[in-house]
């Protein structure tokens, strides 16, 4: 089992006294492309951003069960957050560059992780920026601001900023709910890509796109993981109706 | 026309005519203090000191402590007010405390600026023993502009788009990271322009200074933070009501009026310019 990457254990998150999440046990394991589906409100996004606890910056919020990742409680008392940060890279939804240049979107990971060698920050710019697939649109206007680039451009840089710091794990919300389909196309060719290095989670409204690009699927309903299992296995024989009836339209 | 036209049309004059009165009274005061101001103003005005019992001469001391002191409100307002509202805004809980506090500086922003100046006396003047100085009503100024300051600045961080915060955290920037490295930066402008009207402000006010620090009458320059300073707004107050010979003084009285408005509408300026310039900066 050592291709266990992350291991959700009986986990409850609860934003006051309501109940986002209800016992979410899941394995993912290395180098596997997650596909999280569900109606708005189900979930994907709290449990998404409880794996790298984005949701720390929440008022009032509680979580209870444990998320393992590399057999490590990442809500252990003595996890110092910024490193599970480091290692679980997060793309938000609406792509959120930074009012930088481009190249300085990129290099922002390293600088306030006290990187100060140019050389390698250079290259390693240009490193991410190739990972992303942005490298030849932007390799001549490296210091243009980087609200300068479409949508789909800005959403990739921002998939670059993640990968800068080195991440094991890409979380992604929704990347490509904002962009035309040939930015859509890139995206989802881009995660197929780097699927060999990472592991990744996306959440998707996209029924398709969650068929196209992940091996496994979950599917989330009022907070409850109802299904988990191989994406062909999800989208051709559910074990549940509901399920069924969430991924052949009849609601959602 | 229908009903609904006619009464569109009044409603719409109806909001132009409380624009006009409005703006009426703002060109009377500045017609009127400018045309009876401007013949007394020329360099000498500006550069001299006051003689032969303030009826002749210039109102050079005032402006020299007027400057003086705002320059000691803001060193003392707007590192304070900044940090209170950065620790408020992205520190701070919100809980029944907080929101305590928060309706305190709110408050606060009401107190009238004779309390202030009662206040600065007591805690400047006598307790810390800094006498009636530039220092003490610089401070007393100071605490009364905290407030707006510190809810301008609280204004300019909110406006800082949460993604900034969030992306910056997901890289793994600590908080404080990304407070200094990506959501200051964008907030500065907001916060200066705030901060910019509560100076002029205070720059214009009188009962503050009143028992703190500013003179009637000195025949020469403060010499250092501790000396007693002669000030725009409190001159004006002399030179309008307090004067042995008052009608003889007006036109010294109205140009300095003129001066102070014209002190006070540039810093307003210099804020509108910022905020300007940091739309522009949103934009990319």
């Amino acid at each position: 089992m050592d291709r266990l990457k992350i291991c959700v254990e009986d986990f409850n998150f609860y934003y006051g006294n309501v109940q986002a999440l209800k016992n979410i046990s899941m394995n993912v394991y290395k180098n596997s492309v997650v596909g999280i589906i569900g109606p708005s409100g189900c979930g994907k996004s709290t449990f998404l951003r409880s794996l790298n606890r984005m949701n720390d910056v929440i008022n009032n919020v509680r979580v209870e069960g444990n998320v393992f990742i590399d057999g490590k409680n990442i809500f252990g008392s003595n996890v110092d957050v910024v490193d599970v940060r480091k290692k679980v890279g997060m793309v938000f939804q609406k792509s959120n560059p930074f009012p930088k240049t481009i190249f300085e979107n990129v290099a922002y990971g390293l600088r306030i992780n006290g990187i100060k060698d140019k050389k390698y920050i250079a290259s390693k710019v240009e490193r991410s920026l190739m990972d992303a697939a942005l490298w030849d649109e932007v390799k001549d206007r490296l210091n243009e601001s980087a609200f300068a680039l479409s949508g789909g451009q800005q959403q990739r840089l921002c998939i670059a900023r993640a990968l800068a710091v080195e991440p094991d794990i890409l979380l992604m919300d929704e990347p490509a709910s904002a962009l035309d389909p040939t930015s859509t196309a890139k995206i989802e060719e881009l995660i197929q890509e780097l699927k060999s290095n990472y592991t990744i989670l996306i959440v998707t409204h996209n029924m398709q796109q969650a068929a196209r690009i992940s091996d496994m699927t979950a599917f989330f309903m009022l907070g409850e993981l109802i299904e988990f299992d191989q994406t062909g296995t999800i989208f051709t024989r559910p074990k549940k109706k509901i399920t069924e009836d969430y991924i052949t339209g009849r609601f959602g | 026309m229908k009903y609904r036209d006619i009464s569109q049309a009044i409603g719409f004059l109806f909001l132009k005519a409380c624009l006009a009165i409005v703006l009426f009274f703002l060109v009377l005061i500045i017609w009127d203090i400018s045309s009876k101001g401007i013949g007394t103003i020329n360099w000498a005005f500006l550069t001299q000191m006051p003689k032969n019992g303030m009826t002749e001469g210039g109102i050079f001391p005032a402006i020299v402590g007027t400057f003086f002191v705002s320059i000691i409100t803001g060193v003392f307002s707007i590192p304070l007010g900044i940090c209170c509202a950065i620790y408020l805004n992205e520190y701070s809980k919100n809980n029944w405390f907080t929101r305590l506090i928060r309706m305190s500086i709110r408050n606060l922003a009401g107190v009238p600026s004779i309390v202030y100046g009662l206040f600065g006396v007591v805690l400047f003047v006598q307790m810390l023993k800094m006498g009636t100085s530039i220092l003490s009503a610089g401070c007393t100024l100071g605490i009364m502009t905290l407030p707006v300051i510190i809810t301008a600045s609280e204004e300019a961080l909110k406006n800082v788009p949460r993604s900034y915060r969030e992306g910056s955290l997901a890289l793994g920037a600590t908080k404080w990271q990304a407070i200094r490295t990506n959501v200051l930066p964008y907030s500065i402008p907001g916060m200066l322009t705030g901060t910019i009207l509560g100076l002029a402000r205070a720059a214009g006010e009188t009962a503050p200074i009143l028992f703190t620090g500013a003179a009637f009458f000195i025949p020469f320059l403060p010499k250092s933070l501790f000396s007693q300073f002669m000030a725009l707004p409190y001159h004006l107050y002399i030179m309008s009501t307090q004067h042995h010979s008052i009608i003889k003084v007006r036109p010294i009285a109205y140009a300095t009026a003129l001066v102070l408005i014209v002190l006070v509408f540039s810093m307003n300026l210099i804020a509108v310019l910022l905020r300007y310039k940091l739309r522009k900066v949103k934009k990319g």
